[in-house]
């Protein structure tokens, strides 16, 4: 990816208080350019899930800009951002639990007009076919890496340009967090762009091309993925190396 | 007692039992979307009653003997309870949605003495007799004779119910509803307009409510600004009695509480007195040892 490539997404100066006081975004500022994975890594409490929530509109920006495709976000309802092609996984999946997984799957082409969905539903039983064998079953009695994929394929049923994933890999075995990796690394070669907040930094970090680290509400490094992995500081905080 | 009288009471009680469901799942539905209690439910269904009556005054052709006529009766006064209902949650409790739970709530009741007041004041503080449908005469099933108009009553509302089901659980905006009574949020990153979902939830809610209104109008022949109340009240506790916020549940209450009354009165000496009572004892029995009701369950969500 060209570094002048115009940014896809971009936040200048955002502020957002999370609950009632608690001032959980201080001034963020970032971009991600269509075709790229971006990295978000940070602590507990850093303020990953208050910036994902604000980009999707679940929670209104105090102050600053948030444009998606040059169009300024702030203040929009969820729906309607999503329907200009951004979508987000959110953290902890949040699947329809009383919902069948292939009404889970339509429901995430709700914004769309077409009838005729049947080739997005393959490609989603393509890339997780056990979602395709239990196409009836209630999204509640699906396993926590099944309910993740259930949550990445309804996603991906609206076909976003940008596709927020926070925390996919929380509590879920090695083996299905590899899964996870290597479908958000083919969805990216599809042509999705992925910002990705991970407290898995590690994963996170292989898996993108450039990353951002957040602390207490700002950002605190912003750079290539490999300076990252190479960043004394970054190792020790993030990465469990001295 | 002979077979034909008990048959008489089963289908008594399958007729309270039907209305009674259609104004539980008005209940329900609410509750289902927003976790709220709509007191103006009661009021909705009232309202319904008297646009099938003004109907009936004003346009008499409509409300003959044809069933398309009758067709025409449900459909306009459906449309205007659920109107009412989709504007009493615009106005009256959606910019309070976000202060507490307890506003809307207050509000409600609100809605539902102003509704009240107002039909006292500018139509009628008398009841009004409500004309019967074309429908007269006695049907014999099974050796019983059966009043023609308690069939219509069982047919309507049962086929109401039917459409609600496939409506639910068949088309989109079903689903939508769905969607969002299990969870808000996630269902406005699906791009579904939660505001847009809730007030057809009220209209569809409020359209049922005002269904019963005219079933009531045609069952007790006369309405009156209070009707909604003691009707309203019942099918409320049989939502809960079903596990509120639960479509079987609705129905499935409803049809309870319309058994017991039924029951009560047709075979209990002086039960006719007692019904409410007993119909209420049974509920808070039932309530005391399933307090979620019988089919309110909560899907276990794996995290």
């Amino acid at each position: 990816m060209s570094a002048d490539a115009p940014a896809m997404l971009a936040l200048d100066g955002v502020h957002a208080v999370y609950g009632k006081k608690i001032r959980a975004l201080k001034g963020v500022s970032l971009e991600v350019r269509a075709g790229e994975v971006v990295a978000l890594i940070g602590n507990n409490g850093a303020g990953k899930t208050t910036m994902m929530k604000t980009i999707a509109g679940l929670l209104k920006p105090e102050k600053g800009n948030i444009l998606f495709q040059g169009r300024d976000l702030a203040g929009l309802p969820p729906h309607r951002i999503m329907r200009m092609g951004l979508s987000l996984v959110p953290e902890g999946r949040h699947i329809f639990p009383r919902l069948s997984v292939m009404e889970n799957l339509e429901m995430g082409a709700f914004s769309r007009a077409e009838k005729d969905l049947s080739r997005e539903y393959e490609h989603v039983f393509h890339l997780f076919p056990v979602l395709g064998k239990r196409r009836a079953q209630l999204g509640g009695t699906l396993s926590g890496g099944e309910q993740q994929m259930l949550a990445m394929g309804r996603a991906l049923m609206a076909a976003p340009k940008l596709l927020m994933l926070d925390e996919p890999s929380m509590g879920l075995a090695p083996v299905v967090v590899d899964k996870i990796f290597e479908i958000i690394e083919l969805i990216n070669k599809e042509g999705v762009t992925v910002l990705l907040v991970e407290q898995n930094a590690k994963r996170a970090l292989r898996a993108a091309s450039r990353a951002y680290v957040l602390e207490t509400g700002e950002i605190v490094a912003a750079r290539d993925t490999a300076a990252l992995l190479k960043d004394a500081a970054v190792q020790k905080a993030y990465l469990g190396l001295n | 007692m002979h077979f034909e009288q008990h048959f008489q009471q089963i289908v008594n009680g399958l007729t309270l039992g039907a209305i009674y469901s259609l104004i539980a799942l008005g209940y329900t539905l609410v509750y289902g979307i927003l976790a709220m209690i709509n007191f103006a439910h009661s009021e909705v269904l009232m309202l319904g009653s008297f646009a099938a009556l003004g109907l009936a005054v004003f346009a008499p052709t409509f409300f003959g003997a044809s069933p398309l006529g009758l067709a025409a009766l449900f459909a306009v006064s459906m449309a205007v309870a659920g109107l009412v209902n989709v504007l009493v949650e615009r106005f009256a409790y959606r910019p309070l949605r976000t202060i507490s739970r307890l506003a809307p709530l207050i509000s409600a009741i609100g809605v539902s003495i102003v509704l009240q007041n107002a039909v006292f004041l500018w139509i009628s503080t008398q009841a009004l007799s409500f004309p019967q449908p074309g429908v007269s005469g006695q049907v014999s099933i099974f050796g019983a004779s059966i009043s023609a108009l308690q069939l219509v009553i069982l047919g309507a509302a049962l086929g109401l119910m039917a459409l609600l089901h496939f409506f639910v659980e068949h088309t989109k905006m079903g689903k939508a509803m769905r969607a969002c009574a299990d969870d808000f949020a996630t269902a406005g990153l699906m791009g579904i307009d939660a505001n847009k979902v809730i007030a057809i939830t009220f209209f569809v809610g409020g359209a049922l409510g005002g269904a019963a209104g005219v079933l009531y109008g045609m069952n007790y022949g006369s309405i009156k600004y209070n009707l909604g109340f003691l009707p309203g009240t019942k099918a409320f506790t049989a939502a809960v009695l079903g596990g509120i916020g639960n479509i079987r549940g609705a129905v499935l209450g409803g049809f309870i509480l319309g058994f017991l009354e039924v029951l009560a009165s047709g075979y209990i000496p002086d039960g006719a007195q007692w019904r409410d009572v007993i119909a209420f004892t049974v509920l808070i029995v039932v309530l005391l040892v399933r307090p979620s009701g019988l089919l309110g369950e909560k899907t276990a969500e794996k995290v």
